[in-house]
């Protein structure tokens, strides 16, 4: 016998399938198989057709293409047969859905078997119907399945009770007809029946309001009463399971008291006693205990509230949180999260296990875990839950820690108390998982940094510390060389130590180092060399003794590929080189990033068209890198004439510093618009003086690069000790230091003398400007030893402005053999009411020691 | 209510396969495919239960077999656990000892699907004894 005619058995067949030794063999074995069968189905082969669609379901099964085989379910279907109309039925199920038109021929063969004589095949039609009908066939056949529901045997029933299901999810509109058939079936003694009754009630309740009043109203005792017959009922072998007598009816019962009872006082007084004996009297040590157990539990928390057992529910799932059993923990967790909102003080109770299960092994419980324990954050016990969070950090898998890295962020910030934890904590999860930090994020810590203006220096050591350590997480490496750019001298000189650090020195070579480092690093992408660029240039200017090396760094890159890095390269180093008057002024310390507006900004998506370098894009460019005005005019806001190179950030970027400059102010020198800039940049820093009398001073052109004689300090690193009001912008005001030339003459005074060090001053003013004075101070060195870094800074009191121009040198030789000068202007607001004082502050080292001296200077001419 | 139920050896032939939702073939394969992969690489002391798109996935490995249920979100677990077990014993009477093979090489009785299809309908439970199943078996077998 040919091995492939359609007469082949189908164990034959399946035998041959499985002897294939490969895919290509067993492709050919199916498609002879198929090629027979569909030759079968066009001679309406009657005698195989049987057997041919239990080939074709095996066939189907494999995961070949069927469909010519459908209409032969038709057929099968149609057959008086009962074994045809079974194959027939179940291949309908098998190869067919309820989207496939085909399905439209059945119905009337459906039809006319749900009225049968023969209960078996009434029951293979409503089998065939529950799976797949489509909506027309629900809607044609639904007074059929109706009719059925009270058949006198009880398979037939059960089978229409879940027929009824899938029509009334398919036609609602049809429930309010099984309303009343739901009812008697509620009162069956059947098991089977009772549990089908029990779940299409449930579902009529889901889908049609008005069935659920009804049967709130008038079924709840008696379900009330079933349930407690069934937990009271003894021994039933055949519905036994691990000694509980029909487990699943158990559950099925308590769900539906769950739907009646939600929202309804009434309904759930009457549940509460049987809820009660559920939960006491259920064994727990077999899963089908459990099993009820859990859905007990699920029913106390949804229905109205009565305060003791709820108790009982939060009891039962702690001690299922300490169950050995996954599956029980897991449910546990999942409840758990749902109690939260109703008795948020008991689950907290169980905070210590459920963090516990955070580390577990199994990752669905380490999920729920997680969320669960996001939940359970609150101001109280932020600190150590979040201690414990950032130690599992380090251990924890990789997929997990994006995750867990997104919600221990999210709680450091809603919950964190003061900025020195918060600070310390981000700091941790950047040093463990920064990779897995997203951009807000970090961004958000940058701006809490600038705020946290007293913690700068702990911040900037710990950060270097880190980086130190461990330089793979690129976040951390962004942050880190973001704070060491700006706040590299704090750095260096230790300022600001909080009573917990551990005293580190770091020398300006060492700051650069790491800063190098990062751009050397292979792993840092663009916006990490970028940074670290800015951040060098800005040390370029603190550390002005690395300014070389650094030149040398910045340069590497002036042939890079990268356009941003190019472009930074060669405009870094043409400020280095060229534009040192300038440099200081350029990336003196960020204004404070406003918090608010930032959070406002982050909540309503910031658009990343701000800057090119996306690392940069909540921070304003510092150092924008052309000499020329116009960006730096972007940075103050100030016209509207002036090209934006990023017009989006340009809006951001004056509601950022919130100014509004008044068109009135641009009047002088619109075209320089960097004068306006030096504007605005005063009001900004509250000089204190009007416009008007800045152009007295003959206001230079802060940005303008044509007067490099013009030597503009901007010691804008404040004095740890500040004494009066100095001014902010020393740079603004220097007329080149004219030489007393036609002014009265005035005796020079030594205004500070110590062991190891004279200051003289020299008086001089210009003629007509009698309010200003210009002096000239030379330092001596006293001492037998080399002075080094020396650094003579000065303040005065509110009425007069000082200007100091750089010093000569910085080095002092001993025993006088050569001297320091430094020009100073003062101008005297109160000429002739008071006189001149001022406090003097004199840094400087010897054989590497820092040596400090102040004095005051009041014996200034009276008359100045 | 239970989507579908499979049955899967541990290379990923799929043994049985009953779906209470309409899919598309290729769809079908891609959700065998998909729960195979999920549920054979699990470690057995991890729970029974698996996210699977918006559903979850709960499954048993029975010898070389694994039985997964795929039901709402909303479900109890644990009951579908028992009815897991429920089936397997009923299936074990049925042929005494099952085995892989036996559901293979009896398909063509298409026992195994008839089986199912007495003890869920619609994606829930129809029957929960044991023997009424197994005579309701019975009395089809002597139709055919």
């Amino acid at each position: 016998m040919n091995p492939f005619s359609s007469g082949t058995r189908l164990r034959d067949m399946i035998r041959a399938i499985r002897a294939c030794k490969t895919a290509a063999e067993e492709r050919a074995v199916v498609r002879k198989e198929c090629a027979a069968i569909r030759a079968a189905i066009n001679e309406n082969d009657q005698d195989y057709r049987h057997r041919n669609l239990a080939k074709l379901m095996f066939i189907h099964m494999l995961g070949y293409p069927t469909h010519f085989g459908q209409m032969e379910c038709l057929k099968l279907i149609a057959s008086p047969g009962f074994p045809e109309k079974r194959i027939g039925y179940l291949g309908l199920m098998l190869l067919l859905d309820e989207r496939q038109e085909v399905l439209m021929l059945v119905t009337n063969s459906v039809k006319q078997d749900l009225n049968h004589t023969n209960q078996y095949i009434v029951g293979l039609a409503l089998c065939a119907l529950g799976n797949i009908c489509s909506a027309e066939m629900a809607r044609d056949l639904a007074p059929e399945v109706e009719r059925l529901l009270q058949f006198r045997d009880p398979n037939i029933r059960k089978k229409a009770a879940l027929c009824s299901i899938r029509i009334i999810k398919k036609v609602p509109d049809l429930a309010e007809n099984f309303i009343n058939p739901v009812a008697a079936l509620l009162k069956e003694k059947h098991h089977g029946v009772l549990i089908t009754g029990v779940q299409l009630c449930t579902d009529l309740c889901k889908v049609s309001p008005e069935a659920l009043e009804y049967f709130r109203k008038k079924c709840t005792d008696g379900l009330v009463r079933t349930l407690r017959d069934l937990v009271n009922s003894p021994y039933a072998p055949e519905y036994d399971i691990a000694g509980i007598t029909d487990p699943f009816l158990h559950i099925r019962l308590l769900k539906l008291l769950r739907v009646l009872g939600r929202g309804d006082a009434d309904a759930s007084d009457s549940m509460n006693d049987i809820l009660a004996q559920v939960a006491t009297k259920t064994e727990s040590n077999k899963n089908a205990g459990n099993a009820i157990l859990y859905e007990c539990v699920e029913t106390i928390m949804s229905i109205e509230d009565n305060g003791g057992l709820r108790v009982l529910a939060i009891n039962i799932l702690g001690r299922f949180l300490s169950n050995r059993d996954n599956n029980i923990r897991y449910v546990a967790l999942n409840m758990l999260m749902r109690a939260i909102t109703v008795d948020a003080q008991a689950v907290q109770r169980h905070r210590a296990t459920i963090l516990e299960c955070v580390k577990d092994s199994d990752a669905s419980i380490r999920k729920r875990a997680l969320e669960l324990v996001y939940l359970l954050v609150n101001e109280s016990n932020v600190k150590p839950l979040t201690k414990e969070l950032v130690d599992y950090l380090e251990v924890s898998d990789q997929d997990f820690k994006g995750d867990l890295t997104a919600k221990v962020c999210s709680i450091i910030e809603k919950f964190s108390p003061e900025k020195s934890w918060y600070i310390d904590q981000m700091l941790k999860v950047l040093t463990e998982a920064g990779n897995f930090v997203k951009d807000e994020v970090w961004h958000a810590l940058v701006v809490v940094i600038s705020n946290a203006s007293d913690l700068h220096g702990y911040t900037v050591r710990a950060l270097f510390r880190a980086l130190q350590t461990t330089a793979e997480q690129e976040s951390l490496v962004r942050v880190a060389v973001w704070c060491i750019g700006e706040y590299g001298d704090l750095l260096v000189s230790n300022a600001g130590m909080l009573n917990v650090e551990d005293p580190i020195t770091v020398t300006e070579s060492d700051a650069v180092d790491i800063v190098e480092s990062a751009i050397k690093r292979h792993a840092s992408d663009l916006t990490t060399k970028s940074m670290a660029l800015i951040a060098l240039l800005k040390l370029s200017s603190r550390f002005p003794s690395c300014s070389g090396r650094i030149k040398d760094i910045v340069v590497q890159h002036k042939g890079s590929l990268v356009l941003e890095l190019q472009q930074r390269s060669l405009e870094f180093n043409s400020i280095i080189e060229k534009h040192q008057n300038i440099r200081s002024a350029l990336v003196e310390r960020m204004p404070v990033l406003d918090e608010a507006t930032f959070g406002g900004r982050r909540a309503s998506s910031l658009p990343n068209t701000v800057s090119t370098s996306s690392g940069t894009a909540v921070k304003l460019p510092n150092g924008v890198a052309k000499p020329s005005a116009a960006p730096l005019v972007d940075l103050l806001d100030l016209s509207d004439d002036v090209p934006a190179p990023s017009s989006s950030g340009g809006d951001f970027l004056q509601d950022l510093l919130g100014v509004n400059l008044p068109p009135a102010t641009q009047s002088e020198g619109t075209n320089q618009t960097p004068k306006a800039g030096t504007d605005v940049l005063l009001d900004l820093l509250s000089i204190g003086s009007t416009p008007a009398q800045d152009n007295n001073l003959s206001t230079p052109d802060i940005l303008s690069s044509g007067q490099d004689n013009k030597p503009i300090i901007a010691s804008l690193d404040l004095l740890a000790a500040p004494s009066n009001m100095m001014d902010l912008l020393d740079g603004l005001g220097p007329a080149p230091p004219k030489p007393a030339e036609n002014g009265p003459a005035y005796p020079s005074i030594v205004a500070f003398e110590s062991s190891s060090l004279r200051l003289t001053f020299n008086f001089s003013k210009q003629p007509g400007n009698p309010q200003t004075t210009m002096i000239s101070g030379s330092f001596t060195n006293l001492s037998s030893n080399l002075f080094t870094d020396f650094v003579f800074q000065a303040a005065v009191p509110k009425f007069l402005q000082l200007h100091l121009d750089p010093a000569s040198g910085n080095s002092l030789p001993a025993s006088g053999n050569g001297t320091i000068t430094q020009s100073l202007k003062v101008t005297n607001s109160q000429h002739g009411k008071k006189p001149l004082v001022m406090r003097l502050r004199i840094a400087y080292k010897v054989d590497g020691k820092d040596v400090l001296e102040e004095g005051q200077i009041n014996n200034f001419p009276r008359d100045l | 209510m239970i989507r579908f139920i499979l049955l899967q050896n541990r290379q990923g032939k799929t043994r049985l396969a009953k779906y209470y939702v309409p899919l598309e073939d290729s769809e079908k394969h891609k959700v065998e495919y998909e729960v195979h992969r999920l549920v054979v690489n699990r470690d057995p002391k991890f729970t029974n239960f698996v996210e699977f798109r918006t559903h979850k996935v709960i499954y048993r490995r029975y010898a070389g077999l694994f039985f997964s249920l795929c039901v709402d979100i909303t479900d109890n677990e644990l009951a579908y656990l028992e009815c897991i077990h429920l089936f397997v014993e009923i299936l074990d009477h049925f042929f005494s000892n099952v085995c892989e093979l036996d559901l293979v090489f009896n398909f063509h009785k298409v026992l195994v699907y008839l089986i199912l299809d007495e003890f869920i309908l619609a994606g829930e439970l129809q029957e929960t004894s044991k023997r009424a199943i197994i005579e309701r078996m019975g009395e089809l077998e002597k139709l055919e």
